[in-house]
């Protein structure tokens, strides 16, 4: 087996064999070339003990056989091919792999799968009805809400957090008053609540513009 | 990321013991750890997730305080009615603190526990008592603006990166925990952070194998509630100056006030003899003055910092001014 897991001409990555559910020896040190066989080494790195995690993605559960290491958005994106979530930063930074989970809107790179097991995830790719845009995808093509577009499956899975979060009457670090009962969703409370979300085309005034549209239609 | 053997704890006794295996390491939020396992600064090679703890609930205390689950995640605590009612400087506090993402998943437990942001210590390529005790600091002789004008050492000159600690501190709030062997203890915030001396790698006074199992809250103390943050960005930046104030101010005279800052020290750093100088006195500049000059005793900067020492100043006067308005 080569470095890129080449054997006898058949290609096997790590997704193939993660994916079959069965782990054997020859998995371990052929999936995981950093691992190394010595006996020296062995005393200084820890063995990888494969995990099974189960994922709701988008309505469709899935049994998963990983490294412990995989964050969630290596989850969705390597393994189950939902490449809608995008990695930006891979630091928590960007905001280009926000998801829900459980309806409330994370950094999928910042969190590992396996601390999931059983827990409910929303991606970009579940949010249409059909071929039915929901209401922010929509509002987005209407506003112009992108230009490259790296970003907006983030911006988009952000925007719906935030529009519950906002009808829950959380305040935010520009409310005024902290104890009101739904602060009014002004341009100023959108840009502090999606400043989690970084558009490096710059087209924040059209997000802005989407999502106040967003907000005032049924979701 | 280097390798690591996971575990998920089902009980606090499971997450206790198995956090006081050598090279161990609990994951709440994980925003913080995982960052940095990432970089390789933080190489733990066994995890403990409590994520499934029962540790997220917000009661009521007897005394008329607050008692906050280690997990309860900081948009849920901002967004809690008694914390946005009774203890304003905490909701605000919280919710200048990083993205709403990164609230979601950020714990109370973990925030108290989250490294610094120098960028010596996330640059494993440098030197960094912190990461690698005995190597030297980088940030001394380097690039500083983000770093201590107060309570740093010789080894370290690094920031608590936290802007709800900063509340904490002047809430005067206690973190219980919990260790292996069922002993609770109740840490004042004043006793948690440690300052770096010659020992910056150890920052808290938490012992191996001992959880965070909450916050409490005493009552509110009187007055108006005010976090000020100033940062390079309007959202989303660390704190270069960070005031959390809580002023009962009347008629021109200040009757009590409490004060913690942010992005000054290694610690969330509060200074007795400035409150003291406040009580009973006229609510006019030149209290204000006498009060940051207290805060800034023993103020020093390394450079790139140094205008941390006017900007404490002013902030601190912007604060005073804007809580003894009626």
């Amino acid at each position: 087996m080569d470095e890129n897991g080449h054997r006898g001409g058949v290609p096997i990555t790590r997704r193939t064999v993660l994916e079959s559910g069965t782990v054997t020896a020859a998995f371990l040190l052929g999936g995981f070339p950093q691992i190394a066989l010595s006996a020296e080494a062995a005393d200084t790195e820890t063995a990888i003990t494969p995990i099974s995690v189960e994922l709701q993605v988008n309505g469709a559960l899935h049994r998963l056989t990983l490294d412990p290491r995989t964050t969630l958005l290596d989850a969705l994106r390597e393994h189950l091919a939902l490449t809608g979530s995008k990695k930006g930063c891979d630091h928590g930074q960007c905001g280009a792999c926000t998801v829900l989970l459980d309806g409330r809107r994370i950094n999928s790179c910042l969190t590992l799968a396996a601390m999931h097991d059983g827990q409910s995830i929303t991606t970009i790719e579940g949010l249409a009805d059909g071929e039915a845009l929901h209401p922010l995808q929509a509002a987005f093509i209407e506003h112009d809400g992108f230009q490259c577009g790296y970003c907006t499956s983030g911006q988009i899975c952000s925007a719906m957090g935030m529009l519950s979060e906002s009808r829950a009457g959380a305040p935010s670090y520009v409310t005024e008053n902290l104890v009101e009962a739904q602060p009014a969703l002004t341009d100023a409370e959108i840009r502090e609540r999606m400043s989690g979300n970084i558009c490096r085309c710059a087209a924040y005034p059209n997000i802005v513009a989407a999502i106040k549209q967003a907000a005032g239609a049924p979701t | 990321m280097k390798a690591f053997t996971y575990e998920r704890a089902n009980s606090l006794a499971q997450a206790a013991t198995g956090s006081t295996k050598p090279g161990a390491k609990i994951i709440a939020g994980g925003t913080n750890l995982l960052d940095l396992m990432k970089l390789q600064v933080e190489t733990p090679n066994h995890l403990v997730d409590i994520n499934r703890l029962p540790l997220d609930k917000i009661e009521d205390t007897p005394e008329g305080g607050l008692r906050i689950g280690a997990m309860v995640r900081n948009s849920d605590l901002a967004a809690d009615l008694r914390v946005r009612q009774r203890y304003g400087v905490l909701s605000r506090a919280l919710l200048s603190g990083a993205s709403a993402q990164l609230r979601n998943k950020a714990t109370t437990g973990g925030n108290l526990l989250q490294r610094t942001r120098c960028y010596y210590f996330y640059d494993v390529t440098k030197p960094c008592n912190k990461r690698d005790p005995g190597s030297g600091c980088a940030a001394l002789g380097g690039f500083n603006r983000i770093h201590a004008i107060l309570g740093a050492s010789d080894q370290c000159i690094a920031v608590n990166p936290s802007d709800m600690a900063v509340a904490l501190r002047a809430l005067d709030a206690q973190v219980e925990t919990v260790n292996a062997d069922n002993a609770t203890r109740a840490i004042p915030i004043a006793e948690f952070h440690r300052l770096p001396g010659m020992t910056p790698q150890i920052e808290t006074t938490l012992r191996q194998g001992e959880v965070i199992t909450a916050v409490t809250l005493p009552p509110p103390p009187p007055g108006k509630h005010i976090y000020r943050k100033v940062r390079d960005r309007a959202s989303y930046a660390f704190a270069l100056v960070s005031v959390a104030a809580v002023v009962d101010a009347a008629g021109g005279r200040i009757r009590s006030a409490r004060l913690a800052f942010g992005g000054l020290a290694p610690t969330p750093w509060r200074v007795a003899q400035a409150e003291e100088r406040l009580i009973g006195a006229s609510a006019s500049e030149r209290t204000f003055d006498s009060a940051a000059s207290d805060v800034l005793n023993g103020a020093r900067g390394f450079g790139g910092n140094d205008f941390k020492i006017p900007l404490t100043r002013r902030t601190l006067r912007a604060v005073l001014t804007e809580a003894s308005l009626t």
